[in-house]
């Protein structure tokens, strides 16, 4: 489904700073790929770059065996297709929780009015918010704002779903809530990357975990022997520390 | 005492007939307040349309720099609207309304009014501008990625997610930005334009009295500009209501 050959990604004046130093990945449909790695080591990056929101400094990444890195391709037609679930939530703060979920599908897939709003309602019963439906982002604590963010990408029924540390910035109390809803999402499904510090949950709805340092994908195997057997010495000291 | 209490009621109504017969000869003989009335409708239509012009002019410059900052698109555009709001910035602005009445169009019977919505109207645009894009910079980026993510062009992003947000930051801002602007438009006078300003001085020039007319004057200005603010700040509460926690 998603195919990453030679990825190289820079930043800061005249690519000083490299941060992606040649990933090549291919990910089918269905899978649950968990993307752990110590800070600064390149994984928000690569998340970043699948769909476009970084511009890759060279390498090429194939959606559908379309070339989406090439510069005439239509990447907000591609976005439509692969939803994106931030750390800070980035709903939208003058919005209602309905016209966050809504606004997509009725400007872009052109959805009426009510069509969208009768999805998001069902969506939102889903995560037992359809009170909050005209509260205010503001209004809502951060595992409710998460959860709203979750829904708001799915609403543009998109194939792919990207997580960005999707729980990091939550109280530890509100963590719970937002796994959940991926998990069911997991079960439902749907492709899933994430990029997180969970390793509970990477263990439990992985299907794959990369381990990534330093800009490269070191390590890359099932939950099961990624955690136990790790082969490589960088997996074992990460995993000393954060098991 | 009391002998002197009997003197300043004497004074006081002395006073009254004073400023009856003042106003009577400013306002009322040949129908005076036509002057003011007539020049008030002169300021606010110079000040309507000047604040049309800025804000059009002033949201499409900002979106301009600000989209040249994060993209390097419009590079060329980004460069004159640079120019644009430094020279504007840079002179002041009853020169910009000669310039614009008696060199641009000098060669055209334009009328006089109209001169002035252009002068104030550019003018306002430059500092629009700015605040609008101080606006924009403020709205977190998160914001842009997000409406990105979802399918939504840079356009569409900036239009419904992030100008919104912008507008409400900038609002006091931009307020005053207007309340100034028709201040500013007394100036039109030295164009020979009758707005409210220059119908206070006409009336001054005929009754040889200054209080009355600059101080009617003064008043005016000063009730229309009441009327502004509490009209912006009205608006200000409304857009607050998705701030409520």
């Amino acid at each position: 489904m998603i195919e990453v050959k030679r990825l190289h990604k820079s930043f800061g004046p005249k690519g000083s700073l490299e941060v992606l130093k040649g990933i090549d990945q291919t990910i089918q449909k269905g899978e649950k790929v968990v993307i752990i790695g110590p800070s600064g080591s390149g994984k928000s990056t690569f998340l970043r770059c699948l769909n476009m929101l970084e511009t890759p400094t060279s390498g090429e990444i194939y959606y559908n065996k379309q070339l989406i890195t090439d510069r005439l391709y239509d990447i907000n037609k591609l976005r439509m297709n692969i939803g994106m679930v931030f750390q800070h939530f980035n709903l939208f703060p003058h919005l209602s929780i309905l016209k966050n979920i809504t606004l997509g599908p009725v400007k872009l897939k052109g959805k009426t009015e009510n069509q969208a709003k009768e999805q998001a309602m069902e969506l939102l019963q889903r995560i037992g918010l359809c009170d909050k439906a005209d509260a205010y982002p503001s209004q809502l604590s951060g595992g409710q704002k998460q959860r709203v963010a979750i829904i708001r990408a799915l609403a543009m029924e998109p194939q792919v779903m990207l997580f960005d540390e999707p729980t990091s910035s939550l109280d530890p109390e509100m963590v719970g809530e937002v796994l959940d809803l991926m998990k069911k999402l997991a079960d439902a499904g749907m492709t899933m990357i994430v990029v997180t510090h969970e390793m509970g949950f990477a263990k439990e709805v992985g299907t794959r975990i990369l381990f990534m340092d330093d800009g490269l994908i070191v390590e890359e195997n099932t939950p099961e022997k990624l955690f136990t057997h790790p082969q490589n010495q960088r997996t074992k000291d990460f995993l000393s520390k954060v098991l | 005492m009391f002998v002197g209490k009997v003197m300043m009621k004497e004074n006081f109504s002395e006073f009254i007939e004073q400023f009856k017969i003042s106003f009577v000869n400013n306002f009322i003989t040949d129908n005076r307040w036509q002057y003011l009335t007539k020049g008030l409708l002169v300021t606010l239509e110079i000040t309507f349309f000047a604040v049309m012009i800025g804000i059009i002019l002033g949201f499409l410059m900002a979106v301009v720099r600000t989209t040249h900052d994060k993209t390097k698109k419009f590079k060329v555009l980004n460069a004159i609207c640079k120019g644009y709001i430094t020279v504007i910035r840079g002179t002041p602005v009853v020169l910009q309304l000669l310039i614009i009445y008696y060199v641009v169009f000098a060669t055209v019977a334009v009328d006089k009014v109209l001169a002035a919505i252009v002068a104030f109207g550019l003018n306002s645009a430059a500092y629009v501008a700015e605040i609008v894009r101080s606006g924009i910079m403020s709205v977190d980026p998160g914001q842009m990625e997000a409406g990105r993510s979802l399918g939504f062009t840079h356009g569409q992003t900036m239009w419904y997610i992030v100008l919104p947000q912008a507008f409400k930051n900038i609002l006091p801002a931009l307020g005053n930005e207007f309340i100034v602007l028709l201040k500013e438009t007394s100036v039109s006078g030295y164009i020979a334009l009758a707005d409210l300003t220059k119908g206070g001085e006409i009336i001054r020039s005929r009754t040889y009295d200054a209080f009355m007319p600059l101080i009617a004057v003064a008043l005016i200005y000063l009730g229309i500009v009441m009327l502004l603010t509490y009209l912006v700040n009205k608006l200000e509460r409304r857009l607050a209501k998705s701030d409520r926690g």
